[in-house]
């Protein structure tokens, strides 16, 4: 009775457990808290390592960037905001470490410089179309001018 | 001529922005730390762990604050000038041993001889952090309030010795 039991229903049932794609998932993070892995994953993304200066905190495996990692990750368990712990960092390592500079006189020509550029440049264009215009006028010909072509046209038919 | 004068003056200003852009190194980033008070640790001591070592206990005095670790290659090219400006008594040098082992650092030092008044041992990098520190050596100079005046990222030369650190210091020990 047992036996067959096993042989029919419970074995059956562990194969398909075992062979389903029930368990092919998404890689679970390796933390139990999932809501301060997302914190963590959040601001890696947002911040540089400054070791390789192009990457992210999340893209790094600069040691650094594994400490910093594991010192939000201790931060975000605590409870900080996402503000605390970018202060926390920039308070450290300066703005340096945002990949989003903060508004502030420092910044305000990288803010405002690109905006700069685009008005100078459109100053230049309409000053440019205003001379073009003002130097197609002066070719214009004269009332006398323009007769005297006539008379030459005329001439010739 | 004008026509030509105009682009021309351009290109002047853009090679000059792109020559200024070359100059710049982009491992120098300013630390925010300058001209506020260094953070305040108390770390155990390298050569004895049961000793502690703490920022407060250098108030009064002007220091330079060299972050070190055994495999770091770039602190063995500026240890030389250390051990040199340890012997010249002008300024006290203390250390802190940066994610290394006791034994490799105590090696390193009994090789290479010893600059440092006493050694900080940050074995996981904790102070490192407080500092800001991202590229071993880096180098503070601290003045007698204990507010960071100075940082140099990377090894010391000569020339930062000799142009920016020592005048600084002397300075700031008249203060």
């Amino acid at each position: 009775m047992m036996k067959n039991f096993l042989m029919k229903r419970f074995l059956p049932a562990l194969f398909l457990i075992v062979f389903s794609d029930a368990w092919s998932n998404e890689a679970r993070p390796l933390q139990e808290n999932v809501v301060v892995e997302e914190q963590v994953q959040r601001l890696s993304t947002e911040l540089r390592c400054l070791v390789c200066q192009n990457q992210t905190l999340a893209d790094s495996h600069a040691e650094l960037a594994d400490d910093l990692r594991q010192e939000i990750r201790e931060m975000a368990a605590k409870g900080m905001s996402d503000q605390q712990i970018i202060d926390y960092l920039v308070a450290r390592y300066g703005d340096f470490v945002r990949y989003r500079p903060p508004l502030k006189p420092a910044t305000f020509l990288l803010w405002f410089g690109p905006f700069l550029l685009l008005i100078a440049g459109g100053a230049g264009l309409i000053v440019m179309l205003r001379k073009r215009q003002r130097d197609m006028n002066e070719t214009l010909l004269s009332t006398e001018e323009l007769n005297k072509v006539h008379e030459l046209l005329d001439k010739e038919s | 001529m004008k026509r030509f004068l105009i682009p021309l003056l351009i290109f002047i200003v853009l090679v000059a922005f792109l020559g200024i852009g070359l100059n710049l190194d982009p491992r120098e980033v300013p630390s925010p730390l300058i001209g506020k008070p260094a953070p305040i640790f108390s770390l155990a001591r390298l050569d004895d762990p049961s000793k502690s070592m703490s920022p407060k206990d250098m108030l009064g005095k002007v220091w330079l604050f060299n972050v070190w670790a055994s495999w770091c290659g770039a602190c063995r090219d500026e240890h030389p000038l250390l051990v040199a400006l340890s012997k010249t008594g002008i300024v006290p040098i203390y250390g802190m041993d940066y994610k290394d082992t006791r034994q490799d650092a105590q090696q390193w030092l009994d090789m290479g001889g010893n600059p440092y008044v006493a050694n900080a041992f940050d074995v996981n990098g904790r102070v490192g952090i407080d500092y800001g520190v991202y590229g071993v050596p880096e180098t503070y100079v601290i003045d007698k309030k204990g507010i960071i005046v100075f940082k140099q990222i990377g090894p010391i030369t000569e020339e930062v010795l000799r142009d920016k650190i020592l005048p600084l210091v002397k300075g700031l020990q008249t203060q």
